[in-house]
């Protein structure tokens, strides 16, 4: 599958866009909703490669990392302070995020309790097994991909009566901000990259409304160069025949109605609940909280958490407007100089999937 | 996060847990969120997670599309 990636393959791909971008009379604004493509169009140099045959890029909300607002950090930073014998756990990324509380990793936890980094909430549910007389809290954050693996683990808790176990869920939908971003009118999107592991398990219907109700055209796409580039090409074909739709430019992965197994899970355990994203604000149904027969492992619940206001973003960071496409990370003044990857100061420059990081490692030349 | 690896599934016990090979390297893999699972299957994993088994037939279309369009570019060039 060298295709993927083979330079001449790319070489054809742009210059298949570049035909198409010439018939459209005005530039082309398209929207790389997931972080991970961010990385993509980074990593193998196909930014300005792809500026130049007139469509620009802007990276979008998807990095779970940064779009969880300093109150649900805030609130984990408190348990793991606050409660002995008690161990937080969470993936890698979460314990750097700065807020006005610090960060996970350098609060001193209470007696007896600490942060412990994972790789799978898998790991997590394990620990609880192994510490029976501790409590086990998993920060678990994700979009749909990520979400199905968190609460599977519940669902094994619940099973093995496991009472130890709980989640912190900041669990977070892909479509719902997608439109809080076009309803904004911030920023004119002429056509989105939809994730690729999201529609694995979502499938191509989430995004129908965005087609049909906006007339924006979009295009499910994976991750390797060739993929970024046929999901462009795609977009572009549905901009110049004027028939906005959602076509899947991934099929090796993507179904038409995504994981039904994992969708049936969500659905059996999970509820949607308006929530705040960082940088975007109060979104109806954007978010989830484990259903009523579940609510013994939600960790809000379990520990009559607090989490509503805490002391908001950083001065002066400028996350959330990257978050919504509107700057690109060199525009912040704080890049590079108070902000980089030894010393964040946002969530951005913490997230190997955040825009702020990304651009820091394969541009920092931009900025003098 | 939303990273996922493709990898090759080699092992499968009753309960879905299993084993893929992912570059050489065998990684313990739960298995539980795919129907029809077998041992030679190629998956996309996730946070521990297969969450989809790549199709075959639709791979090798992508490619015969790529390699049309390189043809044709090289084509265009001449
Ligand atoms: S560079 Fe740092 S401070 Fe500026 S927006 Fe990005 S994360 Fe925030």
């Amino acid at each position: 599958m060298k295709e993927f990636k083979d330079k001449r393959v790319i070489q054809a791909l742009l210059a298949e866009i570049e035909k198409k971008t010439r018939t459209l009379s005005s530039p082309i604004r398209i929207m790389e909703v997931c972080g991970t493509h961010t990385m993509t169009v980074h990593r193998y140099g196909l930014k300005n490669m792809i500026e130049e045959t007139g469509v620009e890029m802007v990276s979008g909300p998807g990095c779970p990392v940064c779009i969880t607002p300093n109150e649900l950090h805030e609130a984990a930073i408190e348990l793991v302070t606050q409660r002995e014998n008690f161990i937080l756990t969470t993936f890698g990324d979460m314990t750097r995020v700065p807020t006005e509380k610090g960060s996970l990793q350098t609060t001193v936890p209470a007696q007896n309790s600490l942060v412990d980094v994972v790789y799978s909430p898998e790991e997590s549910l394990e620990k609880a097994r192994l510490n029976p007389e501790k409590d086990v809290v998993f920060f678990g954050v994700g979009f749909e991909t990520t979400i199905p693996a968190i609460i599977m683990t519940v669902k094994e808790a619940a099973e093995e009566g496991l009472a130890n176990y709980s989640v912190l869920s900041a669990l977070w939908l892909i479509p719902p901000p997608l439109k809080a971003i076009v309803d904004a009118k911030e920023i004119a999107i002429d056509g989105f990259l939809y994730p690729g592991h999201v529609s694995a398990i979502i499938g191509e219907k989430p995004y129908r409304f965005i087609a049909e109700e906006y007339g924006i055209p979009g295009a499910i796409t994976g991750f390797e160069p060739s993929d970024m580039l046929l999901g462009i090409l795609s977009t572009l074909e549905q901009i110049e025949e004027g028939k906005p739709k959602v076509t899947n430019a991934y099929s090796r992965v993507v179904r038409a109605s995504g994981n039904p197994k994992a969708l049936a899970l969500m659905d059996e355990m999970l509820e949607t609940k308006d929530a705040h994203w960082r940088g975007l604000g109060l979104i109806p149904q954007s978010g989830l909280r484990l259903k009523k027969n579940y609510a013994s492992y939600d960790a809000e619940i379990k520990f009559s958490l607090k989490i509503k206001g805490g002391s908001g973003d950083l001065p002066g960071c400028r996350c959330g407007e990257v978050l919504r496409g509107l700057i690109s990370p060199p525009q912040c003044p704080l890049f590079i100089g108070k902000c980089n990857p030894e010393s964040p100061y946002g969530p951005c420059m913490v997230s190997f999937e955040g825009a702020c990081l990304i651009f820091y490692k394969y541009h920092r030349a931009q900025k003098g | 996060m939303c990273l996922g690896i493709p990898a090759k599934v080699i092992q499968i016990d009753e309960s879905k847990l299993g084993k893929v090979d992912y570059l050489g390297t065998k990684v313990k893999t739960n298995l539980s969120l795919l129907e029809d699972i077998k041992v030679g299957d190629w998956v996309i994993v996730h946070a521990g997670f297969a969450i989809s088994v790549l199709d075959e037939e639709e791979a090798q279309e992508t490619l015969s599309l790529l390699r049309e369009i390189a043809a044709s570019h090289q084509e265009d060039e001449k």
